[in-house]
């Protein structure tokens, strides 16, 4: 036990200690709020470049009617232009040629010509802007023909716009202000963190075995410590360097919030706007509130979001989140760690790695769906199998979970993480001191019996 | 009484037999050759000893006990494979294998100041491994094999890497290390060092220990009866005289002496030879030829196989 102790120390130590790791724990989350925000602020960008449109009106419906935006502009052309520019789309300074045939009202059909494929943004708009028009003609036509007085205005009067709001209800018979948005964003992030921590810790237990395999030093250690007690050691001590910047993230996070709080009661509206943004750095749920946000009453809504964290059991995900990030990494890190040790060289590393990792880039596709529908039987049984369920759970949790179907959940990962570690501390201590040849899979099957 | 006992150790790997029925004696305070071709089976012999893997069969006795796993805290094993972390600092890595051989953090670092200065290295504490040259890394190396004073050390190739004065300085280091009672066992194919500092040696083959004794007795062993002789006189006379059981191998004449290498066959007595010789001629020297530890490798190696 010592011996782990101090094994774990120097895997602990030697990656907290470096400056790369302090570094990369404030970057990452900086980075992945570029990673969201960058895409939609370039779309913004571009939307705002200008797409002409000639317009071949042969209908006369919709001349002067046709409406521009942001990105498209009609130029109506008279009829015997058409042919011209058609044919030198790829020169002129047209982006597309918009053909209105005369019999538009009863084809329902407009053909668009350009050089390059027009982009969702024009063709959209193009849609919407003759669609409009011919359904404002004919429902004109039609309240002159049946002749009832204020029919145009009763229609309006018809459209009805209805806000769901959701509130869950505890096993106490509290209901607490829900949102389906806010529950798939956490479930989102808590998922897509533990796949994230899994894979990069798992790697870095893999590497770390590599190095003292390709190194020699391992020859040096196992003389003094038993081959499982330097595997446990790693993979705990890097354990906790991933806990340990979880940690860091839960704090900025939290000191965010707080900050957030103090902020909507001073009132200032500027600096609410500021500490927005720092907050949607770090939290992508603040991201899909500010989709759905007016910018005018951003203070409103922010107060409107914090009542709905106030709503989330923060404390249950927590929790949840370190029993399966921890149970998910020591199931993968452990397997990594035992082909680690079984190869030598980077090729055939990846490939005894590739059916390690693809049931965790399944969990990732797999999550897409879960996330849409939670109670689903793809859900329940993506989040007992265990080499999914450390994603899906916590993807699930966020929604309400049976405490029974967790708890059968997480039974299933311990066991088949202690499975997993058993064999990989046998193949470990065999596959460590060899060196030259590629295993098979059927060697590593033997490894396993081995006596010593 | 002997310090550390081998009885009967075989061991298979997969179908490859690495050690059949070994027995090795080893007395305190011997300087213990390990010799064999590639692949003989030391390496997993020394391995059975370090507990890193455990035989199929036989068993070994530390100081006439049944070795455990405590013991490991009084072996020091410098393989001939060796490595340390790159990226970490000498300082910092020294005293992790310190400590990891059962040494609290102030006695390593109590030993470590020791070495260091002996040494004359103090100024690569904080420097990284990565920095160091080889034979450096292979001083750090040594320093981390010896520094909780095992009473058995077992050495694999340690000269590999080291330039003539380094080796000498870790020679000498050895010899000392025995000197202050320590057991040594020594794995090489470099054969002049092995007579250089070892006393007993045991010779591996194709996973069967094929020779084991005293280093002069080896020698003795597989001497030929051979001799140098350097003379005054003639040739032509002394070949006369010299009888059927005296085979002349080789004769060289010069100006001023003459010199010859013949062969004693059916083992007579060295006066028999000297006599017949001197009787025809002035001995200036004679010298019998020992064989040296390589001549006496190859030839063993080669007639077992």
């Amino acid at each position: 036990m010592n011996k782990i102790w101090i094994i774990f120390k120097r895997e602990y130590l030697t990656r907290v200690k470096k400056k790369s790791f302090l570094i990369l724990t404030i970057l990452t989350p900086l980075l992945f709020a570029g990673i969201m925000f960058v895409p939609g602020y370039l779309a913004t960008r571009e939307s705002q470049e200008e797409h002409k449109v000639a317009v071949c009106d042969r209908s006369a419906i919709f001349l002067g009617e046709l409406k521009d935006s942001k990105s498209t502009c009609f130029y109506f052309i008279p009829e015997d232009e058409f042919n011209n520019i058609k044919e030198n789309l790829k020169t002129n300074e047209y982006y597309a040629l918009l053909d209105i045939p005369q019999n538009v009202l009863n084809s329902k059909r407009v053909i668009v010509y350009s050089h390059k494929q027009v982009n969702l943004d024009v063709k959209n708009h193009i849609d919407r802007q003759i669609e409009r028009l011919l359904e404002d003609k004919q429902r004109a036509e039609l309240v002159e023909r049946v002749g009832i007085p204020d029919l145009e205005e009763q229609l309006q009067a018809t459209k009805t716009n209805i806000s769901v709001e959701t509130f869950k209800m505890g096993d106490d018979g509290v209901g607490k202000k829900g949102s389906t948005e806010i529950a798939m964003g956490v479930g989102y992030a808590a998922g897509f963190l533990i796949y994230m921590f899994v894979f990069i810790y798992g790697s870095m237990v893999m590497r770390g075995v590599t190095e003292e395999k390709q190194n020699r030093i391992v020859e040096v250690i196992i003389s003094s410590a038993k081959p499982v007690q330097l595997m446990m050691g790693k993979i705990i001590g890097l354990a906790a360097v991933g806990l340990t910047q979880f940690l860091i993230w839960i704090i900025l996070v939290g000191g965010i919030i707080l900050g957030a709080q103090s902020m909507v009661s001073t009132e200032d509206s500027s600096q609410t706007l500021e500490n927005q943004s720092v907050m949607m750095t770090d939290n992508p749920v603040a991201a899909q509130v500010m989709d759905n946000m007016d910018a005018d009453n951003i203070e409103q809504l922010l107060e409107k979001f914090l009542e709905i964290l106030e709503g989330i059991d923060f404390t249950q995900i927590i929790v949840f989140f370190l029993i399966y990030f921890l149970l998910g990494y020591l199931l993968y890190s452990s397997l990594m760690a035992a082909v680690a040790s079984a190869v030598d060289s980077e090729e055939d590393m990846n490939q005894f790695m590739l059916p390690i990792t693809v049931p965790l880039i399944g969990a990732i596709i797999i999550l897409a769906n879960v996330i849409k529908n939670p109670e689903g039987s793809l859900a329940f049984w993506a989040s007992h199998i265990p080499f999914t369920s450390p994603i899906i759970m916590m993807v699930r949790i966020p929604f309400g979970v049976p405490w029974y179907e967790i708890l059968i959940s997480i039974s299933i990962l311990a066991a088949s993480t202690f499975g997993a570690i058993w064999m990989a501390a046998k193949i470990y201590r065999t596959g460590i001191l060899m060196y030259g040849k590629k295993p098979s899979w059927k060697e590593l099957g033997k490894w396993l019996s081995y006596r010593n | 009484m002997d310090f550390f006992n081998i009885k009967n150790v075989s061991k298979s790997y997969s179908g490859h037999q690495a050690l059949t029925d070994v027995s090795i004696d080893i007395k305190k305070g011997q300087v213990f050759g390990l010799l064999g071709p590639n692949g003989a089976g030391k390496t997993t012999l020394i391995r059975i000893i370090n507990q890193i893997t455990a035989p199929d069969s036989g068993s070994v006795f530390f100081d006439g006990k049944p070795l455990k796993a405590d013991d490991i805290y009084r072996i020091g094993y410098l393989p001939e494979e060796r490595g340390l972390y790159k990226k970490m600092k000498v300082g910092e890595q020294s005293l992790y294998l310190a400590q990891l051989k059962g040494l609290s953090r102030r006695d390593a670092l109590r030993k470590l100041k020791y070495w260091f200065e002996k040494f004359e290295i103090q100024g690569w504490w904080d420097k990284k491994l990565m920095e160091l040259s080889k034979g450096m890394q292979q001083k750090v190396q040594f320093i981390c094999t010896v520094l909780h004073e095992p009473q058995l050390l077992i050495f694999d190739e340690p000269f590999s890497g080291f330039d003539p004065i380094n080796a000498n300085l870790l020679k000498q280091e050895i010899l000392n290390l025995r000197e202050n009672g320590a057991t040594i066992i020594f794995s090489t194919h470099n054969m002049s060092s092995v007579e250089e500092i070892c006393d007993h040696v045991a010779l591996i083959n194709k996973s069967r220990k094929i020779l084991d004794g005293n280093i002069f007795d080896v020698k003795e062993k597989y001497k030929t009866n051979t001799f140098d002789v350097v003379y005054k006189g003639s040739f032509v006379k002394l070949e006369n005289a010299l009888g059927a059981n005296i085979q002349i191998l080789q004769h060289n004449e010069t100006d001023r002496v003459n010199e010859l290498t013949v062969r004693h066959l059916n083992g007579g007595s060295h006066n028999d030879l000297l006599m017949a010789i001197a009787a025809n001629a002035e001995v200036l020297s004679y010298t019998e030829q020992i064989p040296s530890m390589n001549e006496v490798f190859i030839r063993v190696v080669n007639e077992n196989n």
